[in-house]
């Protein structure tokens, strides 16, 4: 399962609604929205969360482009919940980076973003579900 | 019969906990207490050594009692958030287990299966007081007419809550790794290819039951740290083997003994009982659980100052071995050598990848120490040894 948050600014003359039920019927995407503005005569955006299998993501989103839609990757960032993370250091057998790594002798488990390459790897891995995806700038596309 | 320079009693060590006047150190400071003391007046001197870990604990689980509804019923059948728990018990009792998965879970239809949620999940819900969903069901009985029942509850609505583990706090377990060319999504965490990590979970040095090789203080009745509250050894636990190599200083080289605990859940924090989603393989639970052993003669004290460097484990392979059950060793390595973060497997450097919690197995020891210096926590001695 692959899965991406997208950005999508819809010119004027495309009907928002219509275009992205299409990625479910025809590519058998399944989506989530995050956010929208829309409206019939001025431009408008989607924060949309998109998920199916990689070959049918990239189907879709060279569809949407075929249909004058803009797409862009949302930025993402991984996140550490540390109230929930428990030290217990399973994350690190997959990360690939380093990004996470354990701080000898304490044993604790050190997160550093600046290493982080968004692998997304950790996320199912952390048995306690401490690590997550977030997009860098929803809030302020959100408004 | 061994006769001891130091000798002491679970009554007396007792009488000072209880006086506020018992010496307490945790089993990570009682190594260099040893080394500098020698055995006997490091004996003499400190009462209690103080252990913990905290990693998943696949058998854990909850009896509980969902209280009587009107019309009565006798449940066959019984869900918490959709968890299903064993119903072949009494009327409105139940045994909700650690890895029962959700009953819409896809499991490992697409493998590696996700896992989101199952009773390690419900347990700590309940721990942390948030609503769950219950819903039961039966056929239906003259004596016992309803045959359905759904309601939203918190702990606080069910008039029992225990729980009850058959098999935690292994002494001793194995080093996991793949020799095979698949990545392999185990109970031992994920395992790359081509022996791409090493995987271990124990606490070392601070693991309770590697404080007491030989069960010589810990038996049935031996009053313990469980997921935040005192709780205690009822039984010895299941696949317990005491009959196993071991190195000079008694340690068990391979998967040894178990207990099997009990304690009031509802006296349990969330803090130390946490729902787990092991990718591939299922849900569990990761328990704290800390055990005191009381400093009786020299010889305990020299259980107690153990550490990395003399505990020993086995590799084992789980990308072809495991499944066929062949517990072939790929080599022998210490505790200290996994801690380094890197292991040498036939001349190649690996990367080692802890699943249990240091830091919680040491907040864990601090908390029992300072509650048996408070007077809080008192010694159980066993009624009887395994
Ligand atoms: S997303 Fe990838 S690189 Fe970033 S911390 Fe997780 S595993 Fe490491
Ligand atoms: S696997 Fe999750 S809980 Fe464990 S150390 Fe990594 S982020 Fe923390």
């Amino acid at each position: 399962m692959y899965s991406k948050i997208l950005i999508l600014y819809f010119p004027p003359v495309v009907a928002q609604n219509a275009v992205v039920c299409y990625l479910t019927k025809k590519f058998d995407l399944i989506f989530n929205i995050l956010g929208a503005r829309v409206s019939n005569k001025k431009d408008g955006y989607m924060v949309l969360e998109l998920r199916g299998t990689k070959s049918n993501y990239q189907k879709g989103v060279s569809f949407l482009k075929d249909q004058g839609v803009r797409v862009s990757t949302a930025e993402q960032e991984i996140w550490r919940d540390m109230e929930k993370c428990t030290h217990c250091g399973a994350c690190t057998a997959v990360c690939p980076t380093g990004a996470l790594s354990i701080k000898r002798p304490e044993m604790e488990v050190i997160f550093d973003q600046e290493k982080c390459s968004v692998c997304e790897l950790c996320i199912f891995t952390c048995p306690t579900r401490a690590m997550g995806l977030y997009s860098k700038n929803t809030d302020e596309m959100m408004v | 019969m061994t006769s001891y320079k130091i000798n002491k009693t679970y009554g007396e060590i007792n009488d000072k906990i209880k006086k506020g006047d018992a010496v307490v150190v945790t089993a990570e400071e009682i190594i260099d207490i040893v080394k500098e003391q020698g055995p006997v007046t490091a004996a003499e001197n400190v009462d209690v050594v103080t252990t913990g870990t905290f990693a998943p604990m696949c058998s854990s689980g909850v009896f509980i009692n969902i209280g009587q509804f009107k019309p009565v019923i006798r449940t066959t059948k019984t869900w918490f958030n959709n968890v299903p728990a064993y119903s072949g018990v009494a009327a409105v009792d139940c045994f909700l287990g650690a890895t029962a998965t959700s009953e819409d879970d896809p499991l490992n239809k697409l493998h590696p299966g996700e896992f989101n949620y199952g009773g390690g999940h419900v347990i700590h819900d309940l721990v942390a007081g948030k609503k769950i969903n219950l819903r039961a069901e039966s056929y239906g009985t003259d004596c016992y007419p309803n045959r359905r029942i759904e309601k939203t509850i918190t702990i606080n609505d069910l008039p029992q809550a225990v729980m009850c583990n058959p098999r935690n706090g292994y002494q001793n377990y194995n080093c996991a790794i793949n020799r095979s060319d698949k990545i392999k999504y185990t109970y031992m965490g994920t395992l790359k290819p081509g022996i791409g990590n090493a995987n271990y979970s124990t606490s070392g040095q601070l693991s309770p039951l590697l404080n007491d090789p030989f069960f010589k203080t810990i038996g049935i009745g031996t009053r313990i740290f469980l997921g935040g509250a005192q709780g205690y050894v009822t039984w010895s636990g299941t696949q317990c083997k005491k009959d196993v190599q071991r190195s000079l200083n008694g340690v068990p080289l391979t998967p040894a003994g178990t207990i099997f605990v009990m304690g009031n859940l509802k006296e349990m924090s969330p803090e130390w009982l946490v729902g787990q989603s092991i990718r591939g393989y299922g849900v569990s639970l990761s328990v704290g659980l800390g055990i005191p052993i009381p400093i009786l003669n020299e010889e305990m004290v020299k259980y107690t100052a153990i550490s990395d460097d003399e505990i020993f484990t086995q590799i084992i392979d789980y990308g072809y071995d495991y499944q066929q059950g062949i517990s072939k060793s790929y080599g022998q390595v210490s505790y200290a050598e996994l801690k380094s973060g890197f292991i040498t497997i036939k001349g190649e450097k690996i990367q080692t990848v802890p699943l249990s919690s240091m830091i919680k197995a040491r907040k864990i020891a601090d908390l029992l120490k300072s509650s048996i210096k408070r007077g809080k926590f008192l010694l159980g001695e066993p009624q009887q040894m395994f």
